[in-house]
């Protein structure tokens, strides 16, 4: 007969995963189950059918929106990465007390709750907001950035970075930068030693922060709606008219459907990124 | 001297921490304004827009919907979420990742798309504006939250402590109260904050379910932003800025306290 704590250890693995039952009854409630009435009434509401579909594709405006949405979320990654690159890799080289000044930066804005940040952003860009007076100031001609794309793109990245900076340290972290003294000690010009040995290495970061502000980008309702203008309207905001203001479920829950597919498509395209990432951290550690 | 290459990147970070920093830099300012208007720089100074917050019965109201509202998931999910967290890290390794996969797509499905299909699921059993429907949406978005919080704890958990207890006689009820639950209790802790914050803060799901006869607090934020500029919003967001200030302080004191003792 097996001692006691080899029982245990024996037993557990097969009982424990009913510790999550709850937690994925939870789930099935109010997450799959309303999922799978989006996706049944996209095809039965008003008719059975794939009209609402065929709607949306055809019509040139749903086409431009959801352009629209990808070329806005690629923007905010692109502008996300830009900033959180050569900050990441500050946060690594710097001393202990500028390290923590760095992070503290990157923590302060989630403090802030998330609507009032858009009000500020809206305080900022605004005709006569805090970046146009400074342009005045300076002696430029104002831009128009509220009710603009690239006023909602700003807005975006601000709330975005964290999601970007944090993945992307986590992973230079763990580089060991005696590889860039060695390349160094064998002739290497410290641009080439940086190109060659520490981007590639620090890649992992860069992928799992890029899926991440790209898949949260596609889905971004509130700083669009804010502060953006009937010219930069975003998927979501046509999914949330079609439902409260026309009623017309069937043609929302399209619109939702495209916008759920395209996420989950992004995701599985990553998943093998991502596990690299993760093969990297074991080795780390 | 810092090399050229280094004060580049030193000018850099600058800038990309003031974009960071810029909505609370205006915020802060703005709630003080004497005006109601929010042009930047704030006009006058004075405390009518706290004022406001505190007695103007729509933004009261709010907030206590928010609080009880956030109160209730942070304790439901830290429960639900750091059950499933022992689930996940002992189930078999494959059965276990599956799971949590599962269990953290709530962070991943855009807003609306869940925001609708909840609202229209709440249609039919009639629990638009009540303080169920709000505590199981919130409660299903903030498990994600809790079981990465509680997992990081479980992961460097060293499980010969329970086989050690349990071989000393104590059964599993006494060996999660005194051994396990204290050693993994930062992890819950920090999960039941996030839990909080995710209720607290919700808005687009908040913004289907709502009815007028109970707003939450970001609701009744997005109302005031769309309808005129008012600057209690600004109140708002410093109020809340400091108390999460504080409250993160005083966990880093007692988590560096624990790590002493």
């Amino acid at each position: 007969m097996p001692d006691r704590p080899a029982l245990l250890t024996r037993l557990r693995p097969r009982g424990a995963v009913w510790l999550a039952a709850p937690a994925v009854a939870v789930l099935l409630l109010v997450l799959a189950y309303p999922l799978a009435i989006v996706v049944w009434r996209s095809f039965t509401d008003p008719a059975l059918g794939i009209d609402n579909y065929v709607w949306f594709f055809q019509s040139a405006v749903n086409r431009t929106v959801l352009q629209r949405t990808f070329i806005v979320a690629g923007w905010v990654t692109l502008a996300s990465l830009v900033c959180a690159y050569p900050y990441a890799y500050a946060m690594t080289i710097a001393g202990r007390n500028m390290r923590l000044a760095l992070i503290l930066c990157v923590l302060v804005p989630f403090w802030l709750s998330g609507v009032v940040r858009t009000l500020a952003w809206v305080i900022l860009l605004q005709d006569s907001g805090v970046i146009n007076s400074m342009l005045r100031g300076l002696g430029l001609s104002p831009v128009k950035l509220i009710r603009t794309l690239p006023g909602v793109v700003i807005g975006m990245t601000q709330v975005l970075l964290p999601f970007m900076i944090l993945p992307i340290y986590s992973v230079m972290k763990g580089i060991d930068t005696r590889l860039l003294q060695a390349a160094r000690s064998l002739g290497a010009k410290p641009w080439r030693a940086f190109l060659q040995i520490y981007v590639p290495l620090s890649l992992p970061g860069v992928y799992a922060g890029v899926i991440i502000v790209f898949i949260l980008s596609l889905g971004f309702y509130i700083t669009p709606a804010l502060l953006g203008g009937p010219r930069s309207t975003m998927l979501s905001s046509l999914v949330q008219n079609q439902v409260l203001s026309l009623l017309n479920w069937g043609r929302g829950g399209a619109m939702g459907v495209v916008l759920l597919v395209a996420t989950f498509v992004l995701l599985a395209m990553a998943a093998p990124l991502m596990r690299q990432k993760h093969s990297a951290a074991r080795r780390e550690a | 001297m810092p090399s050229f290459p280094r004060v580049l990147l030193g000018l850099f970070c600058l800038l990309v921490a003031v974009l960071l920093l810029a909505p609370t830099l205006v915020v802060i300012p703005m709630s003080f304004n004497g005006n109601k208007s929010l042009a930047f720089p704030p006009d006058g100074f004075s405390w009518q827009w706290y004022e406001n917050f505190l007695t103007n019965p729509d933004w009261t109201t709010s907030f206590t919907n928010s609080l009880f509202i956030a109160l209730i998931v942070a304790v439901v999910a830290t429960a639900v979420g750091t059950l499933a967290a022992f689930g996940v890290t002992r189930a078999a390794a494959r059965t276990g990742g599956l799971l949590r996969a599962l269990l953290i797509t709530p962070m991943v499905v855009p807003g609306v798309v869940l925001a609708i299909g909840i609202y229209a699921v709440y249609l039919d059993t009639h629990l638009v504006g009540t303080v169920t429907g709000f505590v199981l949406a919130h409660t299903m978005l903030a498990i994600p939250f809790v079981l990465i919080a509680v997992q990081a704890s479980l992961e460097v958990f060293d499980r010969r402590l329970e086989t050690a207890a349990g071989s000393l006689g104590a059964n599993r009820l006494t060996v999660f109260r005194t051994v396990t639950l204290p050693l993994i209790l930062p992890g819950v802790l920090s999960g039941a904050l996030f839990a909080f914050i995710t209720s607290f803060d919700e808005i687009i799901v908040a913004l289907f379910i709502t009815s007028p006869y109970l707003k939450t607090l970001p609701v009744q934020i997005y109302t005031s932003i769309t309808r005129d500029a008012d600057p209690t919003v600004a109140a708002v967001g410093t109020l809340l800025f400091f108390a999460t200030s504080l409250i993160i302080i005083a966990g880093l004191l007692f988590g560096m306290r624990r790590g002493r003792t």
